[in-house]
């Protein structure tokens, strides 16, 4: 068991910054848990979670990420889609790293990106350290309305450099999705083929700041929308890299927009050190195309593997 | 080396009035010119003591007089502003902005006395985009070059400031990016926009603000003209706001206007003399802009005393901005449903 590491169920410093903010509403915690009903305590957290944001006491960071409001607002409606409609089983959530910068890489499917959703409720809540993606989206998110300044309190920023070793660099875990609209918009028939990894900028960022990589394979996305066809003319009116088009969409209408309940799968991989490479590793360009093709690979072959051990799209 | 005789733009305006304050309070400089088109308020030119006043336009050759004549060896260039002056005054304000940033830069050129520049500029000139990244370095340049209005004004003052810079390599040229100003006493677009009582924001966006105090600022342009700290540095406070956020704060309430509803709207703020906001104003209010401030607290030693918060805090407080449901009436609601809630125990 030389290897073995200790994963603690409870991260003392988060309890600890759980009970400051009980304090804060519920003068006598400990008396209270014992006398007061589970749905008055949720009361109590529900309307000091309205004072607060009534009166705007709460903190933002200046990527505009809003805490309070993503853990009580925006994850608790993503519980029932992955414990009961996704079924998410995470393999391997010990090799994100406790604390400190990382960078998880993930491959991209699925025609809405609920991939990316699924991946940061599963690390926010079955992580030890419960600690919030950062994810790296697209220009075209943070320019549509409403979807921008939410996807901004979340915790996502713009996919750019100078944001992700930002990130890297003052210790969060980033997510990035290097396949963008060509692997989440990509027909049914190519499936779990990983499209081209952009120009390999998360590998330099990972590099620049010595992060680790840390290669994410889901398995189930592909089969909740089958991509079938695209309505190019209709994207380009509507602005969309795609226009989707499934066996149930637009055909039955909004109800077509119900994604099909697959197993899905998410396995976080080995780290890939990057902190090994020396000081101007990034201005290497062959070393950052290698440790792509590395990183892609690697998503690649868990790809493969997770899909022969699955015997039913939907049972698993 | 301390400056000896300083000149000082825009002193009828806030930051230049209690600029030529705090060195006429110093008895190191020996004398304070300042310089404006119109001559400061009553209570501002009392506070300013023995610092002369100087009714002069810098778009003027004049200035380049001035400057020689009283032996000029530092100048604070501090007249460059977001606020037009009236309905009418935008034309105006741009004239003022760049002609007179010439005018001042070619006198200062001719004039071999002149040690020092400090330039008052402004973080618009880094734009507001869905495609910037999230915080600004001082080595960026806006993806969307900002085609109008103030920003633009800005990034013109910039670069022709660079040119002096050249031209002149013997003066010690400070450019400073200040963030959008805020406090009690200070009157901008923004302390006008935030006192509105109601307080409208274009639907489905959400700025990131990031705010300075106003007496940071005037401590920040103090140490430029104190030190010798060429470069350029982006100014502002800790910490960040979003715009829904400071509106709670401040206890007003927020109207989302449609986007194509924004040009009638803001038309309409403009006709009531309530609130003038240029277009790139506008952008600030969809995408907002936060600035990196390494390089100021690190080369520059300055760390500003407020936060974005606290600044904004003290803003609210200084103006007497009363909410328009009282924080003590939430507490109480919030009592009173947890006293009922207790008795279905």
């Amino acid at each position: 068991m030389a290897g073995a590491r200790v994963i603690p169920l409870h991260d003392p410093e988060r309890d600890a910054a759980r009970r400051a903010r009980h304090v804060e509403v519920v003068p006598e915690p400990e008396q209270q848990q014992s006398a007061t009903p589970d749905w008055e305590r949720r009361l109590t957290d529900l309307l000091a979670f309205a004072r607060r944001r009534l009166a705007g006491d709460y903190e933002v960071d200046e990527f505009g990420f809003d805490r309070d409001l993503t853990e009580n607002v925006l994850m608790p409606p993503l519980k029932p889609l992955y414990e009961k409609w996704f079924r998410v089983e995470t393999i391997g959530l010990n090799n994100v790293p406790m604390a400190g910068g990382a960078l998880i890489v993930a491959n991209h499917s699925g025609t809405v990106p609920l991939d990316a959703l699924m991946t940061a409720y599963g690390i926010a809540s079955e992580h030890p350290a419960h600690r919030p993606l950062r994810g790296l989206g697209a220009d075209l998110v943070f320019r549509t309305p409403v979807l921008g300044a939410l996807a901004r309190k979340g915790g996502q920023t713009l996919a750019c450099n100078a944001d992700a070793e930002r990130l890297l660099s003052s210790g969060e875990l980033v997510g990035v999705w290097p396949e963008g609209f060509k692997g989440i918009g990509k027909p049914f028939k190519d499936r779990y083929k990983l499209q081209r990894f952009g120009r390999g900028g998360f590998v330099s960022a990972a590099l620049k700041t010595g992060v680790p990589i840390i290669p994410v394979s889901i398995v189930g996305a592909e089969e909740i929308y089958p991509m079938i066809g695209d309505i190019k003319a209709l994207a380009r009116l509507l602005g969309f890299p795609y226009f989707p088009v499934t066996p149930f969409f637009p055909l039955l209408g909004p109800l077509g927009a119900i994604p099909l309940p697959s197993k899905w799968y998410i396995e976080f991989g080995e780290p890939i050190r990057t902190d090994v490479f020396g000081e101007n590793a990034a201005d290497d360009p062959m070393l950052v195309f290698n440790l792509t093709d590395q990183v892609r690979e690697t998503i690649q072959q868990t790809l493969y593997r997770l899909l022969t051990q699955r015997r039913n799209v939907f049972l698993g | 080396m301390t400056p000896k005789v300083v000149l000082v733009t825009g002193v009828s305006r806030f930051l230049g009035g209690h600029l030529a304050a705090r060195f006429a309070a110093n008895p190191d400089v020996e004398r304070v010119l300042g310089v404006d088109t119109e001559p400061p308020p009553r209570d501002l030119l009392r506070r300013m003591g023995r610092a002369e006043f100087v009714r002069a336009d810098i778009r003027n050759p004049l200035i380049a007089k001035v400057i020689s004549t009283a032996n000029v060896d530092t100048v604070v260039h501090a007249s460059v502003t977001a606020n037009p002056a009236g309905p009418t005054g935008r034309t105006v304000m741009k004239e003022m902005n760049v002609i007179g940033t010439m005018q001042l830069l070619a006198a200062c050129q001719k004039s071999p006395k002149v040690r020092k520049l400090v330039v008052k500029s402004t973080s618009a000139v880094y734009g507001s985009s869905s495609r910037d990244p999230a915080v600004f370095t001082e080595d960026m340049s806006p993806k969307d070059l900002p085609s109008s209005g103030y920003a633009k004004d800005a990034v013109e003052v910039e670069g022709y400031v660079r040119g002096f810079g050249r031209r002149r390599p013997d003066v010690n040229v400070t450019t400073l990016r200040f963030t959008n100003f805020i406090g009690p006493r200070i009157d901008t677009v923004l302390t006008r926009y935030f006192a509105l009582p109601v307080v409208p924001t274009v639907l489905g966006y959400d700025a990131r603000v990031q705010l300075l105090h106003s007496e940071d600022a005037l401590a920040v342009l103090e140490r430029a003209t104190m030190h010798d700290l060429p470069g350029v540095y982006n100014v502002g406070g800790d910490g960040v706001l979003l715009l829904s956020q400071a509106i709670r704060r401040a206890g007003r309430l927020n109207l989302p206007v449609p986007s194509s509803a924004v040009p009638t709207v803001g038309g309409f703020f403009r006709s009531a003399r309530l609130v003038d906001f240029s277009p790139d104003q506008m952008r600030f209010l969809n995408w907002g802009r936060v600035v990196d401030t390494t390089l100021l607290k690190k080369e520059f030693g300055f760390t500003p005393r407020w936060t974005t918060q606290q600044a904004f805090d003290d803003y609210v407080n200084g103006r007497g901005l009363k909410p328009l449901v009282d924080p003590e009436t939430v507490a109480a609601a919030e009592r009173g449903i947890l006293d009922v809630a207790a008795r279905f125990r």
